[in-house]
């Protein structure tokens, strides 16, 4: 153990782990949604994320920036991101709809086992990953370098970048508009209602197809916001990107409660921090390891989580 | 219409299966069984009229070594039979299968191998036994606490046990030696008739015919297993926990054992892997592989053995064989590369269309029709 690295970087530590928990938090919004409403683990979320960070370095492609342009001037760079982050989500939602559509509804209709749903969830992420990762030869993809990162203050003398501020700012409000449309509009209603109890639900009129559609297409506009920060941010894609966010983003998910909003975004946060504390006390290459020691040991003795699972509860 | 006709046709085979005077159903049994333990001999093609030194006879694979792909087929099929008792029997979805047979793979290397830190250096048969103990003991460890809970959180724990197996052996350059691995593991011990060692490098046969008893025996008590007492409470709890409980069932103790046995039969599988392998290291236990051993459980028929065996050796074997395939008439088509995609595709149908698998459990196919029964008519729903 290196006490040393710990306390000494403790601050950027810190910041690096709010950073990183922001886009778990924001992938682990698409699980809770999911979770909350159908009590399935959408296991092809994580791939829904992937197809986001591909389709916006397409974009940025189709734009004409390549890994050497030069940091495109402030109007460009707002077409740029706004591009990639329309095309991402679009795209991203579209993936998880398909999936809803040609796997899961299906099972629905037969009245299928909850086996059968997790099943089939895994083999559409499977799918999934491989079409990309034949399509795309299993290369990794470099991404232009839009935001060059600079410091811009520091903090106990851990430096902020804009790229990290962008990040928690970019989630925060991603968070709260979320939160607000679920808790205050209309169709945010409905999705409460089915999330507890489906059937009376339907009884009082709520379209529950609609509503798993809405949740979907939900999750993955987060996925896809997501999917564009973290090219922003890491600046690279796989066709196997998704696996590792996704176990991470579902841990972070079950340590804020499966099904409660809020819990995602402090389960993504804390587990991000957490895991770069471990980074820092053990060193870099237990990190990975870190996020999977958490999720199983959470898991096996807290399932519910810390804010107890609650799509449904939330301001009934 | 299609669907009736095949279910005449299976029953037919079956009814007819089951009016043969039993001496002949042994000896079916027993001619397919010598059949598999010959099928890696070339004197036997040879006998079988094939010309000398051809190899493009119907199932042989023309672009991998035909006694490795039997091999690897049969560890395929022997996984597949012991996932077949934590999904199919005891209904619990298990991902990180994987998991197990990487354990029990690294048990023995480091109980075996003169590389290893701990420098005991034991022989491989002495090994194996200690690893199917250890796997069998991290098997009770990892479902204790978890099979109180729901069946999805189960299988998320499984997979990120998996993981953490993989990435521990991959980040641990102490014991696990990371990457590099551990090489130097024995292989199995035996002479043969002219002296020289009965397991070699070279021919991957008597690890096949030794897979293939194995396999024989697990089959076997798998199956006496399946139709005692234990069995029995397996399918009780799958069918609804629940009444189970209520009827004084010992659901959790008899999960237990099934989520032990599954894991167990992986341990005992990695370490003849191991032993045929003398080296491992933590590329070799990739999550597909636990994938791919639950879509072979699911496309045979979980709760089947039969079933088991059926989807295990298309899994693996069926790509291998395409490949040869393909060059036969000239295309360069490398099946193993779309496997997983192909399967995952499969395993998508098959839960839609015919969740009780290719060659179903005849109990589970009934409790699959009884849920499409019960299941709410979605035109009944007001749709807006």
């Amino acid at each position: 153990m290196n006490f040393d690295e710990f306390f000494g970087n403790f601050p950027a530590l810190t910041i690096t782990g709010l950073e990183q928990g922001a886009i778990y938090a924001l992938v682990a919004l698409g699980y809770t949604l999911v979770y909350g409403v159908l009590r399935l683990i959408n296991f092809a979320h994580s791939e829904v994320f992937m197809v986001g960070t591909f389709t916006a370095l397409w974009t940025w492609e189709a734009l004409g920036y390549n890994q050497n342009s030069p940091a495109p001037a402030f109007g460009p760079l707002l077409i740029a991101l706004l591009a990639g982050l329309a095309v991402a989500a679009l795209a991203s939602a579209a993936t998880a709809v398909t999936v809803e559509l040609v796997a899961y509804r299906p099972l629905r209709r037969r009245n299928a086992p909850p086996l059968a749903f997790l099943i089939t969830a895994i083999g559409a992420s499977f799918v999934l990953a491989e079409s990309f990762g034949i399509g795309t030869e299993r290369a990794p993809f470099g991404m232009p370098n839009l935001i060059p990162q600079e410091t811009l203050f520091t903090v106990f003398g851990a430096a902020v970048t804009n790229v990290q501020l962008i990040i928690l700012g970019v989630t925060l409000v991603m968070m709260v508009g979320l939160d607000q449309f679920v808790n205050r509009s209309r169709l945010g209603r409905g999705i409460r209602a089915v999330a507890q109890d489906a059937d009376t639900a339907a009884l009082m009129g709520v379209n529950k197809n609609r509503v798993i559609l809405l949740v979907f297409v939900l999750g993955g506009i987060m996925a896809g916001v997501a999917a564009l920060l973290w090219n922003v941010r890491y600046g690279y894609t796989k066709f196997n990107v998704g696996f590792l966010i996704g176990l991470k983003a579902f841990a972070a998910a079950v340590l804020g409660g499966i099904g409660n909003l809020r819990g995602a975004l402090l389960g993504g946060l804390l587990l991000g921090v957490a895991e770069n504390y471990a980074a820092g006390l053990f060193g870099g290459d237990w990190k990975d390891f870190t996020g999977f020691v958490l999720l199983v040991v959470l898991l096996m003795f807290r399932p519910t989580g810390l804010l107890g699972e609650s799509l449904g509860r939330a301001r009934a | 219409m299609t669907a009736t006709v095949e279910k005449k046709r299976s029953g037919g085979f079956k009814s007819r299966w089951a009016a043969m005077p039993k001496q002949v159903r042994w000896a079916a049994i027993a001619a397919l069984i010598v059949f598999l333990y010959v099928l890696p001999n070339r004197w036997f093609y040879e006998y079988l009229g094939f010309p000398v030194g051809s190899e493009y006879f119907a199932f042989y694979t023309t672009r991998s070594d035909f006694a490795g792909v039997l091999f690897d087929t049969a560890v395929f099929v022997l996984l597949a039979v012991g996932l077949n008792v934590v999904v199919g029997f005891a209904g619990l979805l298990d991902l990180g299968y994987f998991g197990f047979y990487a354990l029990g793979a690294y048990t023995v290397a480091l109980l075996t191998s003169p590389e290893s830190r701990f420098g005991t250096e034991w022989p491989w048969l002495a090994a194996v036994p200690l690893a199917v103990m250890v796997t069998m003991i991290s098997g009770v460890i990892l479902g204790g606490p978890t099979l109180r809970l729901r069946g999805d959180y189960l299988a998320i724990v499984t997979l990120g046990f998996a993981e953490m197996i993989r990435l521990y052996a991959q980040r641990n350059e102490g014991i696990l030696q990371g990457q590099r691995g551990i090489p130097g593991i024995p292989h199995p011990p035996g002479t043969g008739s002219d002296g020289k060692p009965l397991f070699g490098v070279v021919d991957a046969r008597p690890y096949y015919w030794l897979i293939l008893t194995l396999i024989l025996v697990v089959i076997l008590l798998v199956r006496n297993l399946a139709n005692s007492r234990v069995g029995r409470a397996w399918v009780a709890v799958r069918e609804d926990e629940d009444a189970a409980e209520i009827m004084g069932v010992p659901t959790f103790k008899y999960k237990l054992w099934a989520f032990a046995i599954g894991a167990a039969v992986a341990g005992l599988t990695g370490a003849v892997f191991a032993g045929k392998q003398t080296f491992i290291n933590s590329d070799q236990f990739l999550l597909e592989s636990s994938i791919l051993v639950l879509a072979a459980v699911i496309l045979g028929g979980a709760g089947n053995i039969k079933g088991a065996i059926v989807g295990g050796a298309l899994t693996w074997y069926l790509p291998e064989w395409l490949r040869g395939v393909g060059d036969l008439v000239g295309v360069e088509f490398d099946a193993a590369e779309y496997r997983i995609l192909v399967f995952g595709l499969v395993v998508i149908v098959m839960m839609i269309f015919r969740p009780q698998g290719l060659v179903p459990n005849r109990r589970r196919a009934a409790e699959f029709e009884d849920r499409r029964k019960e299941a709410v008519p979605q035109e009944t729903v007001p749709s807006e």
